[in-house]
């Protein structure tokens, strides 16, 4: 067995074993520790097919910054577990039967065979001086210019939609209208109120 | 020697795995946004091996479009998150009854 076909099983236990772990972890907080374990795995298995961009990609955006996100929510959130238990077991046949479903139903196409070794084999490896992220770049901003730009305004999007549904405006703060402050005219200021002199006994 | 067909077993693997999780933690919204990424994994690395394998670049670049689309719902998912926790004291998918559906 040679060494690359080692590593492959390696990883994907640890694929399918954290994800596993995650799915039936009582804890949400851990539940995102395993998650974080499965990326690294997923990252791994990619650094064998090649994909070394996208696998740190992967590890620098999901378990530095999603993940990150994710545990900060989990912890600032207040998320009970005894509604989660209860649910558990009710729900677990059914999750089970249309898992088991979906795995038959795939057995059955791959191992047909158009997959296999025979039909679909090695590409030729390429050597040390290959670099992933110049031809990924090649592509990037020459062929996918126009869908590259169009994930920018999304990531744009995405921010100013997660701002303005969480943001909310003090109540008693001190901030200056500075327009409303340069525009304001005299009238505005001083105000002139008619009193009413009413002779007192000192005045006599 | 690992054929496609071995990446795309292990992949179909843990996409089921991904959607038992959905149907099994079925009232924590955070635990579902969670299965929802372990299958965009899991899509993600059917992707590369078909990419690998076909000595084809495209599939790489739509796995990088898929991360950033990812990114932005996980965004979005948890403002959405944090206003029903902020408006109802609860993250639980059965308090969310309101249109009786």
């Amino acid at each position: 067995m040679e060494f690359t076909s080692i590593l492959f099983y390696v990883f994907s236990l640890f694929f399918v074993g954290s994800s596993l772990m995650m799915i039936v972890s009582r804890n949400t907080a851990k539940a995102a520790l395993w998650l974080i374990l499965t990326f690294f795995s997923a990252a791994s298995l990619w650094l064998l097919l090649e994909a070394e961009f996208l696998a740190i990609t992967l590890i620098l955006i999901y378990v530095g910054a999603v993940m990150v996100l994710f545990m900060f929510v989990i912890k600032m959130l207040d998320t009970e577990e005894s509604t989660l238990r209860a649910q558990f077991t009710r729900y677990l046949p059914l999750g089970i039967f249309v898992s088991l479903v979906v795995i038959v139903q795939m057995a059955l196409v791959l191992n047909a065979g158009p997959f296999d070794l025979e039909t679909v084999g090695l590409p030729e490896q390429h050597g040390a001086s290959y670099s992933n992220i110049t031809s990924i770049a090649q592509q990037l901003y020459t062929i996918y210019v126009y869908p590259f730009e169009l994930a920018a305004i999304l990531l744009l999007i995405a921010i100013i939609a997660a701002i303005t549904l969480v943001h909310r405006t003090q109540v008693n703060s001190k901030k200056q209208n500075i327009a409303e402050q340069i525009s304001v005219q005299a009238k505005d200021r001083m105000r002139f109120a008619s009193i009413n002199k009413k002779p007192s006994k000192e005045s006599k | 020697m690992i054929a496609l067909s071995d990446y795309l077993i292990l992949s179909s693997i843990v996409f089921c795995i991904g959607l038992a999780g959905i149907f099994i933690n079925r009232t924590n919204i955070i635990m579902i946004l969670m299965c929802v990424e372990l299958i965009l994994a899991a899509v993600n690395t059917n992707f590369i091996a078909f990419s690998y394998y076909g000595s084809d670049l495209s599939g790489q670049i739509f796995v990088f479009f898929i991360l950033t689309v990812a990114a932005a719902e996980v965004a979005i998912g948890l403002a959405i998150l944090t206003l029903m926790y902020r408006n109802r004291g609860s993250i639980d998918i059965d308090v969310t009854n309101t249109l009786k559906g």
